[in-house]
């Protein structure tokens, strides 16, 4: 039985992973506005397992990656940054995760970048 | 029963799956009708957490709930569609191809933010604009504005600042230029006068046990020293100095762009003083005869395509020195009872390469390779004592720099080689050596990227003389709370005590050399040995709105062996291994904070007991103050728009009692009491910028004129047995005015 789960899973894990490229470089646009947010959505990235290198860019709201897409994909990125409060052009936060992040973060009332002020 | 059990319940889940979801295929609209799978389209519901990609079939599955009925499927290069849902069910969808492709935007990656809160080790950056607050005029004069380092001054001869750290003088302190080791061998004693300040782009100082990557011979600390670089300094900088001693300085600096990819510099710097200054009428100059020219040439080649940067330094150095009596003229009075003098006269050669490779798809992934050729050859006597120093070193280093799964765990691993080759000649005893040793290194550190970082690192060397050893250091950060970091590290450092070139002060005197010499490798003694423990808090604060922060340091140093330096007999200096214990305790405390707009106040206490076992039993360390206090205050006008602006600067050190070396043997005159008085010394400088070109600068030392009485003991008599210039604690020069300008284009 054990031995089937295995292989049924493996089976599906084989299926989802196509264009099987170790570092592939990607990048899309994550909603935040500050130095805590890159961090936040930094961290969120890079905490999916599979993402190697994740880097926010302020002015931009640029998220860009290197993935290993054996193991993960964009939507389980946007999955664990909505998860955390950051909206993306597909999938946004709840008002729950929203009202988590820090009062300075909160990017959907003004998207003005004041890093400099914290 | 069981087996049913199990069975059922993982059905179960399959059924509701296959109830609460979304099943169905994205193709590709064409004209033949064809089912072309798109694959990597995103299908996702509006508004929600709930997203997928289809797999290569352009097959997907998505979970279904009541909240959401709004299904989006987009895929760059196609128009997106948005199809309403209201019942689980098989979607098959196709995409059209869209004229316009979504806007892609390159996006050039930007330098890493420093992080003084966030990493692992104590490290504190020394910017340009702090080194200009101390005008003159080379790196061991650059530390006076920073309460991390204490400043010494190591004879009554030459007057060469020695810089501490954490209770330990230079030699236990890792000095490199852009991370290759610099200051050590037979350039200890006056190495960190050879790299004029308008050189220093920044230093970076960590206290404690460091890296392995740069070796193991740091014990205390670390003081690296970055260079200003061909394609980001100006193109043209002139700076001159003089101030009433007589000490004149001039530097240039020439840099040009010759192709997007090579830059070169040429930096020019002479300082001379021909004036002699004896305002304490001892006889003796109170400041050397000096003259000084050092050239430096530097190559910049870097090419973001390939990924490829390399640095390649050229530098010639020429010092001499003479001090000494004011009547001593070195043609006629060289080795004679005329008067007493002395010549240090240096030359050295340095050249080193730098090259480094970043995977252009990989920017955590990159290799680089240090190599280094120097040939220091310093020439001197004391009176009648002869030091000459060769010392030949070539160094070369090889990391590769790369990540574990991710960038929260990074690694460091290479290759080091160094050959040291020491032709040295006290008096006339020869002490040649020749040192090499190979090693390799692997440090770990990870980053949560919020409470914890840290840094494991462990090298092992083979040393000709040092034997086979391992080096492990280790430095933790955790972030408790906003604004606050706390710090631990530990970590070993192993090092061969070049013990005439560290001590060269000691042939200003009439002690008689003692080195007890027994089946050591160095000089017949051991290698120094010791462990360094550290705990550092830094919380930082906004009071009034204006920003600052306070640091609690505590560190120790604990010795297995060192070689220690006896100058407890007035007319000797022993040097032997340590029996018994020796450590360097140090406790810190920090306080910066702008107290007025503008207004920049940085103050420290310090606490040294740094206490070694002497045959003559466990004394604290001479020439050392167990208390400290620093203060700086800085004011800086906000700039107009053609950047003009004023800068005041002020550092005020007090410097509780010292012990000093034991002279209860001498003839009344010739003793010097158990311990110095305490004193102060303040600074004061002010810098007027008329524009972004140009600058002038004036400013004071010592201004409370503090000078030590007899810096030169037996002076009447530099001949006789008592005859001593080792024993100095306090400024020799008094008060004196300096004055110079900046231009820069």
């Amino acid at each position: 039985m054990k031995k089937a789960i295995l292989g049924i899973t493996m089976m599906i894990l084989a299926t989802v992973s196509f264009a099987q490229e170790k570092n592939k470089k990607m990048s899309f646009e994550v909603d935040g506005k500050c130095e805590m947010c890159k961090a936040r959505i930094e961290k969120a990235a890079l905490g999916v397992k599979g993402v190697k290198y994740a880097l926010w860019d302020i002015p931009s709201h640029e998220l860009s990656l290197i993935i290993d897409e054996r193991k993960t994909n964009p939507m389980k990125i946007k999955t664990a940054l909505v998860a955390v409060g950051h909206d993306t052009k597909e999938l946004k936060a709840t008002e729950d995760a929203y009202d988590e992040i820090h009062p300075c973060c909160k990017y959907r009332e003004d998207d003005a970048d004041d890093s400099d002020k914290h | 029963m069981k087996n049913i059990i199990i069975i059922y319940s993982l059905l179960f889940p399959l059924l509701c799956f296959s109830q609460e979801k979304i099943e169905g295929m994205v193709m590709e609209a064409n004209s033949e009708n064809k089912h072309l799978g798109l694959a990597g389209a995103n299908v996702y519901w509006m508004g929600s957490q709930m997203g997928t990609i289809t797999d290569e079939e352009g097959l997907f599955s998505i979970p279904f709930t009541k909240e959401y009925n709004k299904l989006i499927i987009s895929f760059v290069g196609f128009e997106s569609d948005t199809l309403t849902i209201n019942e689980p069910k098989m979607v098959h969808h196709s995409l059209k191809p869209s004229n316009q492709l979504d806007e892609v935007v390159i996006q050039k990656k930007r330098d890493a933010v420093q992080k003084a809160y966030y990493s692992a080790q104590n490290v504190v950056t020394v910017n340009s604009a702090e080194l200009l607050k101390a005008a003159c005029c080379n790196l061991s004069e650059s530390f006076e504005t920073n309460p991390a380092i204490d400043v010494n001054f190591s004879d009554a001869l030459t007057g060469t600042k020695q810089i501490q750290m954490l209770g330990l003088t230079s030699p236990y302190l890792l000095i490199t230029q852009e991370n290759i080791p610099m200051v050590r061998g037979a350039s200890q004693a006056f190495g960190l006068t050879f790299t004029p300040g308008t050189w220093v782009e920044s230093i970076q100082i960590t206290k404690g046990a460091g890296s392995v990557v740069n070796g193991y011979e740091s014990i205390s600390g670390q003081i690296n020293t970055e260079l200003v670089k061909p394609l980001t300094d100006k193109s043209i900088f002139v700076n001159g100095y003089a101030n009433q001693n007589g000490r004149l300085e001039l530097n240039t600096h020439f840099n040009k762009q010759l192709t997007d990819k090579l830059s070169t510099g040429l930096y020019i710097h002479a300082n001379r003083r021909d004036q002699k200054e004896d305002n304490n009428k001892d006889g003796f100059l109170d400041a050397p005869l000096a003259n000084q020219i050092n050239i430096l040439n530097r190559w910049q080649y870097q090419n973001p395509e390939t990924g490829w940067v390399s640095f390649i330094n050229v530098r010639f150095l020429n010092d001499e020195k003479q001090v000494g009596q004011t009547a001593f003229d070195p043609i006629t009075d060289k080795f004679t009872t005329n008067a007493w003098g002395s010549e240090i006269d240096t030359r050295r050669f340095d050249s080193s390469l730098k090259l480094g490779y970043v995977f252009p798809e990989l920017p955590f992934q990159s290799m680089g390779f240090q190599a280094s050729y120097s040939n220091h050859k310093q020439d001197s006597y004391f009176g009648f004592n002869r030091y000459d120093i060769t010392h030949e070193s070539i160094y070369s280093n090889l990391i590769f720099n790369s990540i574990l799964g991710d960038t929260q765990n990074k690694f460091k691993t290479g290759l080091t080689f160094a050959y040291d080759g020491y032709d040295e000649l006290v008096n006339s005893q020869s002490f040649d050596r020749d040192d090499n040793s190979v090693g390799v290194f692997f440090e770990y550190s990870y980053d949560d990227l919020e409470k914890l970082s840290l840094t494991a690192g462990l090298r092992i060397d083979t040393h000709n003389r040092l034997g086979t050893f391992v080096t492990p250091r280790f430095h933790l950060r955790y972030t408790p709370w906003e604004k606050a970091s706390l710090r631990g590290s530990f970590g070993r450092g192993k090092r061969a005590a070049n013990i005439f070139a560290e001590n060269q002060q000691l042939f200003g005197s009439s002690r008689q050399i003692r080195l007890s010499a027994e089946s050591g490798t160095i000089y017949g003694l051991d290698p120094e040995d010791a462990w360094n423990y550290g705990l550092s808090f830094l919380q930082g604060f906004d009071l009034y709105g204006r920003p600052g922060n306070i640091t609690l340091d505590f560190y120790r140093t604990d010795f297995k062996n060192q070689i220690v330096v006896d100058w407890e007999n007035p007319q000797e200096v022993s040097f032997y291994n340590l029996d018994g214990k020796s450590e360097a305790n140090s406790f810190q405390l920090e306080v910066n904070y702008e107290i007025l707009k503008n207004v920049d106040l940085r103050t420290a206490y310090k606490y040294y007991d740094v206490k070694t076992d002497y045959q003559s039993g466990l004394l604290q360390k001479p020439l050392q103050a167990k208390h400290r206090f620093f203060a700086n205050l800085g004011y800086e006008t906000a700039p107009n728009e053609k950047g003009s602006q004023w800068r005041f600067d002020y550092t005020l050190h007090t410097l509780g009692r010292q012990r000093l070396p034991n002279t209860s043997t001498n003839p009344v005159q010739y003793q010097l009491g158990d311990y110095s008085g305490s004193y102060s010394l303040m600074n004061a400088q002010v810098t007027k910028v008329f524009n972004t070109h140009f600058e002038i600068y004036i400013g004071g030392e010592n201004l409370t004129n503090f000078t030590q009485d007899n810096p030169v003991l037996s002076a009447d008599d530099p001949f006789g047995p008592y005859f001593d210039t080792s024993i100095v604690y306090a400024p020799i020069m008094g008060r004196m005015f300096y004055g110079g300008f900046r231009f820069k284009l």
